[in-house]
């Protein structure tokens, strides 16, 4: 060793860079290694935390199908206002001018006692009963939807697909398209409709105003529980994640206490002798974020089939959202994350204890 | 280079491994620690390495205090120190080269930096071309040499080595005990603990004998000897070396 100066003083900026990402490219290659040399423990792992991580996704998934089975607020603000069936058609009309033009009701539009008739035979499927009835039961309806300066929307806006709403068992498809604005809250806006339909009750004419808004408020309540649910889930399956990846970091260290010594006695700094152990939950939480969004989309693609033919025996086209681009991500990089955070925890805690020093001589 | 100043060890188990230790190694000197398994001498190699801290007293390593190192500053510390161990602690799961390499990228030299180093390492104890073998592939007295060239492929100023030659035969321990002679030669410091009499003898450096956690012989606390020079004791192969006469911690410039 003719020349004893050290270079590390010498390197340029750029190189003490491009050095220190090479060495993490390094680190982040041999980490996956070295779990590829241990295939049964480290699938083992994924296995565990892919199964956590798709326990929240599917719940979370459940929640938000239901929501758009549910409809959004419009279709369920609408209410019907049932005409005595001896109001002819002309008065029926003129009724459902004046209601339409009303300051608090954002549209009007009469279902005679006809197309009622019509479209509860295609909703309904008790075609042959009706024309044994001889007489049309049904009386003529209004269909009114407030303004409420807009519905309030805790429920998503998918009135689209919605096929059971409350309306749809009197008067058919109630909801034009829904609206896009938002503003008071569903409670308000409920106190408002029922106001507007028990002054549309004392109007001559009208036999019943329906303001069927009491199961929608159970099954926002519902949901909004299940929302918790799965929040609560889904943060009790974080820690899960945490603390599976933290046990495997810490016998991964255990198991390699003698190279953990030697790299500190060389001069090894706390972050290098932890990098590998970071890399390595990294790829335990990618994996185990793949293996869930697999286990996702299997299970959409298995319950897919059915739930469409449930949709079609009701005469919907409801079809099961699976995963949207957005949210897969969110669930392979959070399950990512969720790996390093739970190395870093684990490794920082463990390494300091992994000392060269023993007593002897 | 490395002073020791009235210096105790006590482990955390009771045993006292130092009681006062005191002497001092010149900068580009080469010591032998002596004296029987237990007498303190890993010890001091340990304090040396800051893998142990001192109880009381002081050690200096080139001019440093090391009691006022804190813990995030011991790797930076250690990188001026190459550590030879009497069971090499090579990493059996990874080739020579990896082995050798280690120092070097746990300091971030770049790649090609590397492999030229740590082949001139390797060339240094006679096992250029044994890369890509494995430790396990290689003997006792072969493995021990990897263990050298990664103590010395960083350059440090400083090697310590614990028993370098406990597990070789007397032909092997004279071969490694003279690689370290030649490391010397070219400035680094040398401090080696060894019990066997007979080896240190015929390498005509300064000794510092322990017993019972004292220095017993070759230093007296507070009264740093110089090293004899070569003519007071014949060495087999080693001309006079350039003993640098630099002040501590400034030999590698």
């Amino acid at each position: 060793m003719p020349e004893q100066a050290r270079t590390a003083g010498t390197r340029t900026v750029g190189e003490t860079f491009g050095s220190w990402l090479e060495r993490h490219a390094q680190t982040l290659v041999a980490s996956l290694g070295r779990l590829a040399r241990q295939p049964f423990g480290t699938l083992l792992t994924i296995g565990v935390i892919g199964v956590a991580l798709a326990l929240p996704a599917c719940l979370h998934l459940f929640v938000t199908n239901a929501r758009a089975l549910s409809g959004g607020w419009e279709s369920t603000l609408d209410f019907t206002v049932y005409l005595d069936t001896d109001v002819p058609e002309t008065a029926a009309r003129q009724l459902a001018a004046r209601i339409g033009a009303r300051p608090d009701v954002e549209a009007a539009r009469l279902v005679t006692a006809e197309e009622g008739l019509r479209e509860f035979r295609e909703w309904s499927g008790l075609g042959a009963a009706l024309d044994a009835l001889g007489e049309n039961p049904l009386p003529a309806a209004i269909v009114v939807r407030p303004r409420v300066g807009a519905a309030g929307g805790v429920l998503e806006q998918r009135a689209g697909d919605a096929v059971f709403g409350p309306a749809a068992g009197a008067s058919g498809a109630a909801g034009a398209a829904p609206g896009t604005a938002t503003g008071p809250s569903p409670g308000d806006a409920y106190a408002a409709v029922t106001a507007l339909a028990a002054e549309l009750r004392e109007i001559r004419g009208v036999a019943e105003v329906q303001l069927d808004t009491d199961w929608i408020r159970r099954l926002e309540a519902v949901l909004a529980a299940l929302n918790r649910a799965v929040t609560i889930a889904a943060v009790v399956l974080a820690i899960a994640v945490l603390m599976i990846v933290g046990n495997t970091i810490r016998l991964d260290i255990d198991g390699r206490r003698a190279e953990i010594e030697v790299t500190k006695l060389v001069g090894g700094t706390d972050a290098f002798v932890r990098r590998p152990f970071l890399y390595g939950g990294f790829w335990y939480g990618l994996g185990g974020g793949l293996l869930a969004w697999l286990v996702v989309l299997l299970i959409g693609a298995a319950l897919d089939g059915p739930v469409a033919r449930i949709a079609q025996a009701y005469g919907s086209a409801f079809r099961l959202d699976g995963l949207g681009a957005e949210s897969a991500a969110w669930l392979v990089l959070g399950g990512a994350l969720l790996g390093w955070l739970g190395a870093r925890l684990s490794a920082t805690r463990h390494l300091r204890a992994v000392e060269p020093g023993t007593e002897s001589g | 280079m490395i002073r020791f100043d009235r210096v105790a060890k006590r482990y955390p188990s009771g045993r006292e491994a130092l009681a006062d230790v005191s002497f001092e190694v010149g900068a580009g000197e080469m010591v032998f620690l002596t004296g029987h398994s237990g007498a303190g001498k890993s010890t001091v190699l340990k304090l040396i390495g800051l893998v142990e801290r001192a109880t009381r007293g002081q050690v200096l390593v080139g001019g440093q205090n090391l009691a006022g190192i804190a813990r995030a500053g011991v790797p930076h510390y250690r990188r001026q120190i190459g550590m030879v161990f009497q069971d090499h602690k090579l990493l059996h799961d990874r080739p020579v080269w990896d082995n050798v390499a280690l120092p070097l990228v746990i300091a971030g030299v770049p790649r090609r930096e590397v492999d030229k180093r740590v082949r001139a390492a390797l060339d240094q104890v006679g096992l250029l071309g044994r890369e890509r073998g494995f430790p396990i592939e290689l003997s006792t007295g072969e493995q021990q040499r990897v263990g050298i060239a990664r103590a010395v492929v960083g350059k440090p100023p400083i090697l310590i080595a614990d028993e370098p030659t406990g597990n070789l035969d007397p032909d092997l321990a004279l071969e490694v005990m003279k690689l370290f002679r030649r490391f010397n030669e070219v400035g680094v410091t040398v401090v080696i603990a060894s019990h066997d009499v007979h080896l240190v003898e015929r390498f005509g450096v300064r000794r510092v004998a322990l017993a019972g956690g004292r220095v017993v012989d070759g230093d007296g606390p507070g009264a740093p000897a110089q090293a004899p020079g070569p003519s007071s004791a014949p060495s087999p192969a080693s001309p006079p070396a350039a003993k640098p006469s630099a002040s501590p911690g400034d030999a590698r410039a």
